[in-house]
This record gives C-alpha cells, structure tokens and sequence, in this order.
C-alpha cells in the first residue's frame, strides 16, 4: 500500500463556539477571525509537517482547494505545491483536486499544474474536483453550470497538455482562439489524474472508464467499499480489470502507545473537525442544481448535515482509525481487505491539533504501520472474486 | 366559475402547461420562482375580466426543460414566440418577482403585442445599497416565511405546500431558479441600460415590507421606465397578490381600467 500525508490545513485557531453559534465555519463565518500572524504560522508549521513527511517515506502529500472557511486554508493550492515542489525530495505530491467549475478559465488550470510537473521533474499528481456546494455560494459560480462546466474544462485541460498548440477552442463556457500553454506537462502524456468524490455513482462510472485513480473521501468504510465495488464494475463493463492502485480512500490515522490513550488524545480534534470545521447547513452544502433530483431528495433525506458525531461514532464506522499500533494495523488491513485499495490518503493531523502531537503521530505512522504495508495487497475473498 | 384544467401546448418543440380562464382581453401571467402552481384565487378575481392565461415556464413544474434554457433572456424570447403562437394582441402582461424580470426583458425587446406591463416585486435590475435576503441560503421553511409580512399567512402557505407529494416539483423549480438567477444574483446587469425602450403603460405594484427586493426596486423600475407608474402596498411581503390580494387585484384593475380609457 502507498502511504500520502493528507493535508486540510485547518485554520486551528478558529473560535469554535464563534463557528457553532455562525451555523458553519464556511462562507459566512467572518474572516475577522484569522489572524494573520497566526495563519503565517501555520502555514510554515503545515509545509513543515508536509517536508517531515517526505523525509519520513510517505509516498505522496496530498493538498486540496477550498474557498473562504476555517476549514483549510488553500484556496489556491498550487502556491503550496509550489512551496513545496523543492524541499519535498522524493515523494510525489498530489492536489487532491482543483475544483473546474469555480475558474472562469480553465487554461490557467493547465497552466499551474504544467509548471508543478516540470518543477517537480513529473512527481505530481492532478487532482480534479467540482468542489463542494458552499464553494459555489463563496465563489459566484451557478451550480447549475457545475456538472456541464467540469466536463467542459476538463476536456480543454486534456487537449492543452495532449494536442500540439496552437488551436482554437470553442465550447459552451469556454472559448479561446488560441490553446497553446508553455510549458507542457514533464509526464507523458499528461501527469496522472485522481478524481475525489463523496461517492457520486456518476463520477465513479466516468473515473472508471476514463482508468483515472478514484478517491473516496470521508465515509464509513461500508460505504468506500460499495463505492470501489462500482468502480470495479464499470472498469469491467468498460472491458477492463481495475487495479487496487486505481482505488484511494482518504482517511485519517491517530496512533499512540494504548487504544484509551489514542483516543482521548484525538477525541478533541476529530470532533472539532467533524461538528464545527466541516458542520454547514444543507443548503449551503448542496445548493439546487449542483446534483441531480434524485441524488439530492437521497441526501435531503439522509439529513447528513445535522447529526453531531463523536470520535467514538466515527471509529466504529470505519471513518478513521484510532489506536494503539496494533489495533491500526488489524484495522487498516481489514478495511484494505474489505475495499480493495492500495492508497491511504492519510490526514495525520486534524482539525485543532497542534504541531508536535501531528509530528507525534507521523513518525508513529511511518514507524509502525508504513513498514507492515509497503508490499501488502488487498487479499481475501473479494481479490478472488475479481481474479 | 369552475377552476380551468392545465392544458399543454407545444411551442417550437417545447411543452408546457398552461392554464386559461375567464372572458375579455388576454392578460398574461408569469410566474415566479415558486413555480405556476394551481388556480390561485387572485387569478379568478382576474378572470371575471379578463382572459387570464398562465403558462408555466419551461424547466418549472410538469413543463419540458429544454436544451436551449440558460437564462432568463432565453425565457423572454420563448415568451414572444408564445405571443406569436397564440396570435395574441392588446396583451395585458403581469410578472411575478422572476416572472416580472422575464416580462421587463420581454417588453425591452418588443411591445408590439402588448397594451401594458405589470410588474410586481420584480427581480431583474440591481439596486445598489439594498439589504436583500439571500434565498439559497435560507432553508424551506425560512424561504417562505421570508416571502410574507405576517407570519399567520406564512404558516397558511407552509401548511399548503409542506406536502412529500411536492418534493420532485418543489426541486425542479429551484433547480431552474438557480439555473437562471444565481449569478449574477437576481439581475441582468445590461437590463437597466435598455429599460427607456418600454413604450406601454407601465404599473409597478410592490408590497411595502418585501424583504426579498425591497420597495427600493420599484423607484428604481420607476426611474428606468418612462411614465411607469408606482403601488406600494401596506403590510405586504414579497407576494402582494397572495397577502394582499384585494389590494393588489383593486390596484390592477385600477390601472386596467385607466389604461384603456386612455386608449
């Protein structure tokens, strides 16, 4: 299994009771709370934890884009991939992805991760995202243009880094008389694309059949080993068989000596994460017209958004996994097993935790669990099945 | 009078429902974000004089959304082909928040079918300065609380339109009000530039406490609009011909009848 340090970069200085009494820690929740002092600081502190995690064999980092929240701060990844691109040595660095939809043009999409490609000398990986619903409150974009937007950027992002410029490019959304970006990516044909989803059966389908490494963010494990079952099966309809190296699922990992103390020690953090970083009300996460009906009176339905969640909540339900080394490693291989990935995305630190409990926790990682699963495939009946 | 059943009618390859009731010259409805709905009382007081047509737009309701639905100019030129097909003259138009920016985009491009232009609580010009509640970020039952002054009536509405049986409508209809209104927010920022080419007699009927577009929007329209003229009504919201019906059917009427003793 491959090993990549996730990132958020939560603003951890954030007043939770401000983000609790404001509904939510996006959009509305005033930015007369960050202290830019502060958020220089974690800045470094984060970079700094992405450098250590190079140097301790993650195979990847892994940074993300989001808009106006506490929740991270990177609303333009590609400035820390850049930061990044000269002291993370060796590993691979991802940005898990770029939201389309939300850039009025694309180009400079293709533009930015070209240059992250030569600069890193072909150790990226292009993530594309449509970004969340409160991106499209924060952003101005109409959600109801997102699903036609990112298939449209999507398209012109390819043809820029695969056909010889220049040539014009005439779309609904997107229109250029000339597509000729210098510099070309450094992979051929292109860096490899990941796409990250919350599970959208459509995403999945189209990952599958356009063999694009799926990512299945924050879910019970129930749930991400339906999701890569899907993936499976349209890579099969689409005349293939899927590897488990085309299957990531993003999670987070809090070791320490006993299970007690692992999970008093991560209870405040993930809790701060799942009720006050990530809490928003539903129709600032699914505005109309971001999903279709179906998927939306399913989600309305499930009223996802309202629920508080204890760490103890999200351990029996395989969100993540906290504990000593032992119980990490059974964990992680059963969930490898039952799912059938071989990419960890790995949030190490989350939400308020400070710097030398993440930096605690990364070594604790890369000591005890990287080494039992450098070589290790899924196994099990689900493996035979697929053979 | 028995309430009219929706019909459908097919233009340019489009379906949409429609309904028709009463005798007299055509005065056209347009609906707004909520959707046509059913047979509304104010729409019978109407129909006592008039030929009340209500079509419910494309991408709302039991109506086809079409390819070609990006915006709410795309909506105003369907509506001249619906003038064209129906071969309707002497029009009576009423727009409704949405529906009223669709009619102002309308009556821009061509009045040629039109004896006059209703709008109330129109969407469609930007005021600057103005406090407007952000609809998207309001969950139902703030949306339509929001839409009424008193908040009896707003639990009336809740009451009618809280049903599960609604939900694939409901969602349809805010699916398209994104599609058209999201951005930029409520306004085609070219509108106001073109608004002096209204050449019929013009009413604006605003509710005095309408929080979505304040009562500013209608001394904006009036200033953009030669000759229009202004009704403000008390102790109204967002939906003067629901809250206020008999004021807002008197101060149609009013200007109705006004209008074609002028004519």
């Amino acid at each position: 299994m491959k090993f990549f340090n996730f990132h958020l970069m939560p603003y951890r200085h954030a007043d939770l009771d401000a983000i609790e009494k404001n509904g939510s820690a996006w959009v509305t929740y005033s930015n007369r709370d960050y202290d830019p002092k502060k958020g220089a600081e974690l800045y470094h502190e984060y970079l700094d934890q992405m450098e250590l995690a190079d140097r301790l064999g993650f195979d990847g980092v892994c940074l993300n884009e989001h808009h106006q929240t506490a929740y991270g701060m990177m609303p333009t990844p590609g400035v820390l991939a850049g930061a990044l691109a000269r002291s993370v040595k060796r590993a691979k660095i991802a940005i898990l992805g770029r939201a389309l939809p939300l850039l009025n043009n694309p180009l400079v999409i293709a533009e930015e991760y070209a240059m992250i490609d030569n600069l890193t000398r072909g150790r990226f990986i292009a993530g594309f995202v449509r970004g969340i619903g409160a991106e499209y409150h924060a952003m101005g974009i109409n959600p109801a243009q997102s699903q036609e937007r990112y298939a449209e950027a999507h398209d012109l992002i390819i043809r820029a880094w695969t056909e010889p410029g220049p040539f014009q490019y005439v779309g609904k959304h997107y229109h250029f008389n000339y597509v000729n970006p210098w510099p070309r990516p450094y992979q051929t044909p292109h860096p490899p694309i990941w796409i990250p989803s919350q599970g959208s059966s459509s995403t999945i389908k189209w990952a599958a059949q356009m063999k694009y490494t799926y990512a299945q963010t924050l879910a019970p494990i129930a749930v991400v080993a339906r999701m890569f079952q899907m993936y499976r099966d349209e890579a099969e309809k689409a005349g293939y068989e899927a590897s488990p190296d085309q299957l990531a699922w993003s999670n987070t990992i809090y070791i320490a000596e006993t299970d007690e103390q692992a999970l008093r020690e991560a209870r405040p953090h993930m809790e701060a994460l799942a009720n006050r970083f990530l809490k928003m009300p539903t129709e600032m996460l699914l505005p109309p017209g971001y999903s279709n009906i179906e998927s939306m009176k399913r989600i309305r339905a499930a009223k996802i958004t309202g629920k508080p969640q204890t760490l103890d909540d999200l351990v029996r339900n395989g969100v993540v996994i906290v504990g000593s080394p032992n119980t990490v490693r059974e964990k992680l291989a059963e969930y490898q097993d039952l799912a059938g990935f071989n990419t960890s995305l790995t949030k190490t630190q989350f939400g308020t935790m400070a710097d030398a409990q993440a930096r605690a926790n990364m070594a604790a990682i890369a000591q005890e669990i990287l080494p039992h699963f450098r070589e290790r495939l899924p196994q099990g009946k689900r493996q035979a099945a697929a053979e | 009078m028995t309430n009219p059943t929706p019909t459908k009618l097919a233009v340019r390859g489009c379906n949409i429902t429609m309904m028709r009731g009463g005798a007299g010259r055509p005065l056209l409805i347009l609906h707004g974000a909520g959707g046509m709905g059913s047979w509304a009382p104010y729409m019978a007081d109407l129909a006592t004089r008039h030929d009340v047509i209500v079509p419910e737009h494309p991408g709302f309701g039991a109506s086809d959304t079409p390819d070609w639905l990006d915006n709410i100019p795309d909506l105003a030129n369907f509506y001249l082909d619906v003038l064209d097909q129906l071969d309707l003259q002497n029009v009576d138009l009423v727009g409704l928040s949405i529906g009223g920016w669709i009619a102002a985009e309308l009556a821009v491009r061509n009045t040629r079918r039109l004896a006059s232009l209703t709008l109330v609580a129109a969407a469609g010009i930007h005021v600057k300065g103005v406090e407007q509640v952000d609809t998207f970020l309001r969950n139902d039952e703030q949306r339509i609380r929001d839409m009424f002054h008193d908040p009896r009536r707003a639990d009336e509405m809740l009451e009618r339109t809280s049903r599960p049986e609604l939900e694939d409508i409901h969602l349809k209809n805010r699916t398209t009000t994104a599609k058209l209104i999201w951005q930029p927010r409520g306004y085609d920022p070219h509108l106001y530039k073109w608004l002096h080419r209204i050449d019929v007699p013009t009413l604006l009927i605003w509710g005095a406490n309408d929080r979505l577009f304040p009562k500013d929007y209608a001394l904006a329209y009036q200033r953009l609009i030669p000759g229009s003229k202004v009704e403000i009504i008390a102790d109204c919201g967002h939906l003067p011909q629901v809250e206020q019906r008999q004021a807002f059917v008197s101060a149609l009427e009013g200007f109705l009848v006004n209008r074609k003793a002028a004519a």
